[in-house]
C-alpha cells in the first residue's frame, strides 16, 4: 500500500513521513500537496505568539486537552529555532505536553525554522495542509519566542493570539507596532505574578483606541496555563472569534489573501529553483570575470540572463 | 532535498537524573541534528508515539535507574508493533557489560556507559544513520 493510501485510512506513521516529505522538499512534495489540497479547508487554524518562556507551550498543552474532551482531532505545530552557525536544533515544546503524546485524536511535530527568519519555518504552512487533509478539526500552531517583528503566523492561521506575561509590562509601549497588530485575542499569562492586572488595564488603553463599536473588541483574557485556570474562557474567546470572522466574511477574505502570498511563495520557489538549475557556477564566474574587468555592469549582464531563461 | 537528521532524546522510567542528556542534547545540536527532547518520567508509549509523530531517525535513551533490561525491550517491542523497526534505538546510563550484549543482541544499537565523549555519540550516529531508510512508494 502507498504512504498516500494510508494516509487516507488516518495511518499517523503515514502522516509524518509524509510531513518529512514536504518538510525536505523532497522531489515529490508539491505533488503530494497537490493531491491531497482537495481535502484541506476544513480545519480551524489557531496561531499562539508571544515572547519566549511566556506559556506558549503550555497554552496549547491545555487547550488542546479541553479541544480533545470536546469531541475535536487536534493537530500541533510547535516551531523553535534552528542554529544559524550549525543548522542543529533543539526542539523541546513537547515536554510541555508530555501528557498529550498519548491521547487519542492528538498529533503533534516539531519543526525547526531552518533558516526562516519570521517566526515559522519554512513549510510550517504546508504541514498544516497537511494535519488539515488528514482530518483534524482544529490545529494549533505554535511559533518561537518572538521579539516584535516575526509576523509569519498570521499569514498561516485564522485566530491569532498573542501571550504576554506581566513582566512584558514595560516593552508593551515599544511592542504598539508589529505583535500588537496582529493579535485577535490578548492572552496574559502566569496571571498570579505580580503586575499582572497592571498589564492588563496597561493592554487595555491601547486597545481601546483600536476598537471599534460593533466590531471585534480584541479582548484581553488572563491565564494560569500551568493551573489550567482561564483555559475554558480563553476556549470561549476563540470560538467568538471564529463566530465573528466566518459571520462578517473576514474568514473567506482573510483565506483568500493567504492563497495570494502562497501562490507567490509557489511561484518565487519555482523560479528560484529554475535559476539555480539554469546558471552553473561556470557561468557565474565568467561573468564575474567580465564585470570585474569593466566589460560589462552586473545590471545588464542579470537582465540578458532572465532574457536566456525564457520564461 | 533538505534533510536533516533528527534524533528523539528522552527519558524514561523514573530516575531524574537528566544532566547527562541534556550534555548529549546540545552537543547534537551543535553537531548540526534536528533533536527532539520529550523530558523526564517517560514510558515506552509516550517515547514510541513521539517518534512516530516526529518522525525521527533514531531515538537515544538515557537510563541510570538500572530498569534497562526492562525499558529498551519495551521501546523495541512497541516500535515492532508500529512496523518502524527503521528507528534506530541507542542509549547510555550505568550498564553492566553482560546486559550491554544481551540488549545489543535484541537489536539495540550502541549503549554508551560513563566516559563516553560526545565525539563517539555523534561519530557513532553520523556512521548509523548514513545509509538512510528505504524510502516508500508515495503514490
Amino acid at each position: 500500500m502507498s504512504l498516500l493510501d494510508r494516509f487516507l485510512q488516518k495511518d499517523e506513521v503515514a502522516l509524518s513521513r509524509l510531513i518529512s516529505y514536504v518538510e525536505n522538499q523532497a522531489p515529490d512534495y508539491r505533488k503530494i500537496l497537490s493531491s491531497l489540497y482537495s481535502r484541506t479547508g476544513k480545519a480551524y487554524r489557531v496561531g499562539i505568539t508571544g515572547p519566549p518562556g511566556a506559556g506558549k507551550s503550555t497554552l496549547v498543552d491545555k487547550l488542546s486537552c479541553d479541544l480533545i474532551q470536546n469531541g475535536n482531532e487536534v493537530g500541533i505545530i510547535a516551531v523553535d529555532p534552528s542554529s544559524p552557525f550549525t543548522g542543529g536544533a533543539l526542539l523541546g515544546d513537547r515536554i510541555r505536553m508530555q501528557d498529550l503524546t498519548t491521547k487519542k485524536g492528538i498529533f503533534i511535530r516539531s519543526m525547526a525554522t531552518r533558516g526562516s527568519l519570521g517566526g515559522l519555518a519554512f513549510a510550517t504552512k504546508e504541514v498544516s495542509l497537511l494535519l488539515d487533509a488528514f482530518g483534524k478539526d482544529f490545529i494549533l500552531i505554535e511559533t518561537v519566542g518572538v521579539g516584535q517583528i516575526e509576523l509569519d503566523i498570521v499569514d498561516a492561521c485564522d485566530t491569532t493570539l498573542v501571550v504576554f506575561v506581566p513582566e512584558s509590562g514595560d516593552s508593551i509601549q515599544a511592542m504598539k507596532a508589529g505583535l500588537m497588530e496582529i493579535a485577535d485575542i490578548f492572552v496574559v499569562n502566569k496571571a498570579d505574578r505580580e503586575g499582572a492586572n497592571r498589564i492588563v488595564s496597561e493592554l487595555d488603553m491601547i486597545l481601546d483606541v483600536r476598537r471599534k463599536k460593533g466590531e471585534w473588541n480584541y479582548p484581553i483574557v488572563s491565564t494560569e496555563a500551568v493551573n489550567n485556570k482561564g483555559i475554558d474562557d480563553l476556549l470561549k474567546k476563540i470560538k467568538e472569534h471564529r463566530k465573528y470572522i466566518t459571520e462578517n466574511h473576514l474568514l473567506e477574505k482573510h483565506r483568500k489573501e493567504q492563497i495570494k502570498s502562497e501562490l507567490k511563495k509557489i511561484m518565487e520557489l519555482k523560479l528560484k529553483e529554475l535559476l539555480e538549475k539554469n546558471l552553473s557556477d561556470a557561468n557565474l564566474d565568467q561573468l564575474a570575470e567580465k564585470v570585474y574587468s569593466g566589460q560589462e555592469d552586473p545590471y545588464s549582464a542579470g537582465e540578458k540572463i532572465l532574457e536566456n531563461l525564457n520564461l | 532535498m533538505r534533510k536533516k537528521y533528527r534524533i528523539l532524546l528522552a527519558k524514561p522510567g523514573l530516575d531524574g537524573h537528566d544532566r547527562g542528556i541534556k550534555v548529549v542534547a546540545a552537543a547534537l545540536r551543535d553537531a548540526g541534528f534536528e533533536v527532539i527532547y520529550t523530558g523526564l518520567r517517560q514510558t515506552a508509549e509516550m517515547i514510541v508515539e513521539a517518534a512516530i509523530q516526529e518522525d525521527v531517525d533514531a531515538i537515544g535513551m538515557s537510563i541510570l535507574s538500572g530498569a534497562h533490561m526492562t525499558l529498551f525491550p519495551a521501546v523495541l517491542d512497541l516500535l515492532k508493533k508500529r512496523k518502524c523497526e527503521h528507528i534506530l534505538v541507542f542509549g547510555g546510563g550505568i550498564i553492566p557489560d553482560e546486559d550491554i550484549s544481551k540488549l545489543e543482541k535484541k537489536g539495540v544499537g550502541k549503549l554508551f556507559t560513563p566516559g563516553a565523549t560526545t565525539g563517539e555519540i555523534i561519530e557513532y550516529l553520523k556512521k548509523a544513520l548514513k545509509e538512510g531508510r528505504k524510502e516508500e512508494a508515495v503514490f
